[in-house]
């Protein structure tokens, strides 16, 4: 018998690789303050699942492809002036109600919501799995190989122009990791919940990281032992694998801050 | 051969007409500063110049391979990136232990590749940005108001610094700048600009010209010959000389 006969191993194998991929990519949503903008881009995939379940397509081709057209249009939108958090605001949940809206007249296919919007790990099969792992392999491959030019164009586009490094470019960069990070997560955590994936392992690693390359790492750490306790978590007491990934994850986050406060303290006497 | 050439440069920005007809070239080893009130499209130029600025009309020609260290004006880093000296430096291309130390050294921070970019004074911040752009081995500095936030004797010595490095790596600087007196000191050559070129020319020129009268007042001329020092056998040791005390110098 494979390892990945076991249900619990491919939920843990998923969510491991959602996680690990999810963390460094989070890192720059947090540096750039672009968690509306991971939202949007969620939020927009519910509405590539409805498509491709009304089309009878892959749903992680039709989330992808929604996904990425929002966040590519959210891009272009961004630096022309427009108030951001606003449009991001409207943009976000108009495609999340959108979605909803087009689930609704899916009649002859019998949808349940629930497991897109939180995700349904522990029904992931063997070729969700290799979806999963390819996509967060890409996000990572993508994410390690533009680094240093990623980091550059975070810190100040007029740096990276200096060094030759089109800051343009890299907004696209990050802005295609995140629609294949939306699109495989969507199995693990729903479209809800992906952002929290994105955001808190990178914001719990902050206190320890005297470095860029450290906070992704740290993030990633804490992001494969939140999928690990949640799972055990959801397996232990039977709550939902996806909030209870998210909550072990926010717990990580109060005990970081706290460990942070107190050595703050500690250090000022 | 020039390092830079602009010619019949013209900028709109959101429907004003920033710059027109702009023209002015860098040749290698000088310094040439950039003077002229706010709004006068002294930082759409630099803009222009590294390229994060398509030209509305005109032309910017790059030397091929041109290496340009750029230091900004300003650098906001985010509370959430954590970022030391030493890492910074490394940003894009990666540069060895001993490289870095000499560029620090050089910029006059030696010690503080350990700290946080963000625990940073305001010199030694500037001073880590100028180490940052020197490991580029620039043919071309550029400095936006880089002394911004530094008191005068802080800004007079950063200025010396450049000086200093301009000498030891033989590279080209532009600086930006509405600190008139400390900056045309230390400048071979002064444009005035005013959305044009008003006038341009040795700093002792320009500050006698009508057109940066008009712009500067009279005031300033003066201080120039005070802050103009010579360059040949001078310690460069008088960092904190106060304003008053240099009024004294002949």
């Amino acid at each position: 018998m494979s390892p990945l006969d076991s249900l619990v191993m491919r939920a843990a194998l998923a969510g491991i690789g959602v996680a690990v991929a999810a963390a460094p990519l989070g890192a720059f949503v947090v540096w750039r303050r672009m968690a509306y903008f991971g939202e949007a881009t969620a939020h927009a995939a519910i509405l590539g699942v409805a498509l491709a379940l009304a089309f009878d397509l892959s749903i992680t081709a039709g989330a992808l492809a929604v996904a990425l057209a929002m966040a590519t249009t959210v891009s272009a939108l961004s630096g022309r002036g427009y108030g951001m958090d606003t449009l991001l605001g409207v943009l976000a949940h108009s495609a999340l109600a959108t979605g909803l809206v087009a689930v609704s007249f899916l009649t002859e296919v019998r949808v349940d919501l629930m497991a897109y919007l939180f995700g349904d790990i522990l029904s992931v099969g063997k070729t969700d799995l290799a979806v999963i792992w390819i996509g967060a392999a890409a996000v990572l491959g993508l994410v390690w190989l533009r680094w240093s030019a990623l980091l550059t164009a975070t810190l100040n586009p007029d740096l990276a122009h200096a060094a030759g490094i089109d800051p343009r470019r890299e907004q696209m960069v990050l802005t295609i990791a995140l629609a294949l990070v939306v699109a495989v997560a969507i199995k693990v955590v729903g479209v809800l919940l992906i952002v929290a994936l994105l955001v808190i392992p990178p914001a719990a690693a902050r206190p320890f990281s005297a470095t860029p390359e450290r906070m992704g790492i740290v993030a990633a750490a804490i992001g494969m032992a939140s999928a690990l306790g949640g799972l055990g978590l959801s397996l232990r007491w039977d709550t939902p694998a996806g909030p209870s990934i998210v909550l072990v994850a926010a717990g990580a986050f109060a005990l970081a801050t706290l460990v942070d406060l107190v050595a703050r303290a500690a250090a000022r006497r | 051969m020039n390092l830079l050439t602009i010619s019949n440069l013209n900028m709109r920005l959101g429907g004003n007409h920033v710059l027109h007809d702009v023209d002015f070239a860098i040749s290698r080893g000088e310094i040439v500063t950039i003077v002229g009130p706010n709004g006068s499209g002294k930082t759409t130029l630099l803009r222009a110049i590294l390229g994060a600025l398509r030209p509305t009309g005109g032309r910017v020609d790059r030397a091929p391979g041109l290496r340009i260290g750029y230091v900004p004006q300003r650098l906001h880093i985010d509370p959430t990136l954590p970022l030391t000296v030493r890492r910074f430096l490394s940003l894009p291309v990666r540069v060895g232990e001993a490289r870095a130390a000499e560029a620090l050294e050089r910029a006059g921070v030696a010690d503080l590749g350990g700290r946080q970019m963000t625990d940073l004074s305001g010199g030694q911040f500037q001073r880590a940005l100028l180490a940052r752009a020197l490991l580029a081995e620039p043919d071309l500095l550029i400095l936006d108001e880089a002394t911004q936030g530094l008191d005068q004797p802080g800004s007079a010595a950063f200025y010396r610094r450049i000086e200093e490095v301009r000498a030891e790596l033989g590279c080209a600087v532009l600086m930006v700048s509405h600190e008139l007196h400390v900056v045309m000191a230390a400048s071979d050559r002064v444009v005035c600009l005013n959305g044009h070129v008003c006038c341009s020319g040795a700093p002792e020129h320009v500050a006698s010209a009508p057109e940066y009268r008009a712009l500067f007042g009279t005031g300033t001329g003066g201080a120039l010959a005070l802050y103009r020092h010579d360059h040949a056998g001078h310690s460069h040791d008088h960092d904190h000389a106060a304003p008053a005390a240099l009024e004294e110098t002949p």
